[in-house]
């Protein structure tokens, strides 16, 4: 028994190890490579990077666990809702390459809170952006950690504090010791990593549901192929009309009705709410710190534009393929889930031929979690239809197991759950409509190789996969909490004096402090993190976005108005989120119909609106800011005068 | 393209900036070019995504809703287009202008 699992689990769990063995050592070895020799390097890699590296490098920078693991599967449920965040994580980039990216590049320091700070003459303005920039990275990285824990525990059997560890100790040496430049390279490593890992297995579900081996072209096509063939029973059917009826059979709005999902979700007047996300997303990431530091990085303002569109072809490639992975998992989903005997020995003995048993995969992915169901009706089949299964303290369900911790089983082998008649209590409760299953969302990127029954290397490479997308972001962000604590708070406010060498030193130890900070927060997870993650985007749109555009293209903006604005901006919307998301407001009373998730949008124009009315009211900026706003506005001249004199170092 | 001949402006002329009038002639052109890419930014996503979604639903691309599409998969695409055709436009706008970096 105990050979035949090992046996059973070398051949995942070997590939696993091997793969994340072999993408781990490339980081390391990068990381030894590219060791950084001086501030220049340590925060933007020299200026020395191509424009496709660095594309590729704010592809993986960006996509984090969420987008590798959690995005299709958030759209396979919402449906067309899913449609604002990919409008929102895509469309912010038109606003980065157009209004940001090239300006800033120009402008050529090392930090956003540089820029606030030089471009209003203020070291109050800096400080209020270096805190903006720690706050919103800070609750990011958590989120990252606690991903890497997690891939480390569902696919190695690690336990997620281990994992953690393991992953910060990856993180701290590459970050540490190379700063930007290793962190660069590693990331371009990350992206081929995740993006293959992604690709591959959409393709062979694309393949096994259209016939077509582009999951993009498959979205929009016939079902076909083994298992869409199946579906059709003969038919010619579109997927997304299959998918539509199959949502309406099973009680759901119809995966592609805009309406019904935008009602379902924020309202009957939700469209000003669809419009605010959306908004909020995209502006929010164009301000996002560690993704507009990117952008510093490129030798110059030309490539700083090029860079742009490499990181959204690359970003794309993911970004496309993961609606149409949702769409084909949910399909599969239901078609191999629906009323199905949980056994072959629960099916009747005078019921016709061909009665549908649950596939093999189901049981692997019930014993992680990822799936559980609680037969409410007693007839051995699983009934999925819209609403939860049950209620629980965590929303997950709750598996009883035995005195030696050995999982207890129903009749029919199902895992059974504990079950108990207070929400608050330690099991689930189940609810009374007729839905039996519970399915994590999450499954429909981490089960597709299994449910496709695709080799086991493929199941590696998704672990490999997703512990990159994790791994970069945290890097990606690290680096921006190091930089705003060394080069923003020491060097520019505090010790003006310090020597780079010293500088460099300080930046390491933030960095190391700040990934420590991180894994404590992965292993010890506050409640609000996975709260605040969703709403970094609101309070970044309503902070930087309206300081920095207005910066570069009014060059009346000056320093009350920026500071005021900013103030405003973000102290409206983490008023609003604070109400509505920790104390108790409800839908009814949302300003406009605008959820906590959209009201960035509101709290960007609040910013913009009283940031300009105040700088109307006070002085215009000296000269010498507007011959600043004047020389960042072009490519060429005056760019070397805004370099940073770095002193030299003193040998102590 | 742009043949604004009218005096630049006090500030424009700034030293360091290789010619004061061509900066501020190739950013009124930049601005053009800025606020017509954004007008197909805007309709894109929050026309043919969010605001035309239903009625845009009753053509078809392939097997799938326009409207839907538009929203889960060509805007996205059109995003790219937009800055592609941004970066082609500025690097002739920089060469134009002689602003062009070595």
């Amino acid at each position: 028994m105990g050979t035949l699992a090992l046996g059973a689990g070398l051949d995942v769990q070997g590939w696993t190890f091997l793969l994340v063995g072999f993408s781990f050592a490339l980081y390391i070895g990068i990381a030894i490579w590219s060791r950084a020799g001086s501030t220049s390097e340590f925060y933007i890699a020299g200026k020395g990077v191509h424009p496709l590296a660095n594309g590729m490098a704010t592809g993986a920078d960006w996509m984090s666990a969420a987008s590798f693991i959690g995005m299709a599967g958030i759209i396979s449920f919402a449906g067309y809702f899913g449609s604002v965040y990919l409008m929102g994580w895509t469309g912010g980039y038109v606003l980065l390459a157009l209004l940001l990216a090239p300006y800033l590049r120009k402008f050529g320091k090392f930090t956003v809170p540089d820029f606030v700070g030089d471009r209003y003459e203020s070291s109050l303005a800096r400080v209020v952006a270096v805190l903006c920039a720690i706050f919103v990275s800070f609750t990011y990285v958590a989120g990252q950690m606690r991903g890497v824990g997690v891939v480390f525990s569902r696919f190695l059997e690690v336990d997620i504090t281990l994992g953690v560890i393991i992953g910060t100790g990856i993180v701290f040496f590459y970050a540490v010791l190379g700063g930007m430049k290793g962190i660069t390279y590693t990331q371009v490593a990350q992206y081929c990593v995740l993006i293959f890992a992604f690709t591959v297995p959409a393709v062979f579900i694309s393949l096994m549901l259209t016939d077509n081996p582009i999951p993009q072209l498959g979205f929009i096509d016939t079902l076909g192929g083994t298992v869409g063939g199946d579906i059709a029973r003969g038919e010619s059917i579109g997927l997304l009309e299959k998918l539509d009826g199959l949502n309406e059979e099973l009680g759901f709005a119809a995966y592609t009705a805009a309406p019904q999902q935008i009602i379902a979700r924020s309202g009957p007047k939700g469209y000003t709410d669809v419009f605010a996300i959306t908004l909020a997303l995209m502006v929010g990431t164009a301000g996002l710190p560690h993704v507009i530091i990117r952008f510093y990085t490129v030798p110059r303002v030309r490539d700083a534009r090029m860079s742009a569109f490499w990181a959204l072809l690359f970003i794309a490639l993911l970004y496309t393929a993961a609606p149409a992975v949702g769409a084909f998992g949910r399909t599969n989903l239901i078609e191999a889930t629906r009323d199905a005997y949980y056994s072959a020995e629960a099916v009747p003995a005078d019921s016709p031929a061909g009665e549908k048993v649950i596939p093999d995969w189901f049981r692997s992915w019930e014993d992680t979690g990822l799936l559980a169901w609680i037969d409410k009706n007693g007839d051995g089949r699983i009934q999925y239809r819209a609403g939860a299964p049950f209620t629980s303290a965590t929303s997950k369900p709750v598996f009883a197991s035995d005195s030696d911790g050995s999982p207890i089983r129903g009749e029919h082998g199902q895992r059974l759950l504990v079950v108990d008649g207070d929400a608050g209590g330690a099991g689930v409760v189940p609810t009374d409509n007729a839905n039996e299953l519970f399915i994590d969302r999450d499954i429909m990127v981490l089960a597709n190789p299994e449910i496709a029954r695709l080799p086991n290397w493929v199941i590696g490479l998704v672990a490999a996969g997703g512990l990159a997308a994790a791994l970069s972001t945290a890097a990606g962000l690290l680096l921006v909490i190091s930089t705003a604590v060394s080069h923003d708070l020491c060097k520019r406010t505090l010790a003006p004096n310090m020597t780079e060498k010293t500088e460099l030193w300080v930046a390491r130890g933030a960095a190391g402090i700040g990934v420590v900070g991180a894994a404590l927060l992965g292993i010890y997870p506050p409640g609000f993190v996975a709260e605040v993650v969703a709403l970094a985007f609101g309070l970044a749109a309503s902070s930087f976005f309206p300081v920095i555009i207005l910066g570069i293209f009014w060059k009346r903006m000056n320093r009350a108005g920026a500071i005021s604005g900013m103030l405003c901006g973000i102290g409206f919307t983490a008023g609003y989120i604070l109400k509505f998301k920790f104390m108790g407001g409800t839908r009814e009373d949302w300003l406009l119909g605008i959820s906590p998730e959209g009201i960035g949008t509101i709290g960007m124009l609040v910013n913009f609106a009283v940031g300009i009315t105040v700088a109307l009211l006070t002085a215009p900026p000296s000269q010498e800011t507007q011959d600043l706003v004047e020389s960042i506005r072009v490519p060429r001249g005056a760019g070397e005068a805004h370099e940073m004199q770095v002193p030299p170092a003193h040998a102590d | 393209m742009s043949t604004e001949t009218e005096p630049a402006s006090p500030a424009s002329s700034t030293p360091g900036t290789s010619s004061g009038t061509d900066a501020s002639a190739y950013w009124k052109s930049n601005l053009r070019l800025l606020s017509s890419l954004l007008v197909v930014w805007f309709v894109v996503s929050f026309g043919c995504g969010i605001l035309l979604v239903e009625p845009l639903n009753a053509f078809r691309i392939g097997e799938a809703k326009l409207g839907f599409w538009f929203a889960q998969q060509g805007s996205i695409y059109v995003f790219l287009v937009l800055i592609a055709v941004y970066v082609v436009m500025m690097n002739r706008l920089d060469r134009k202008h002689g602003l062009r970096e070595d």
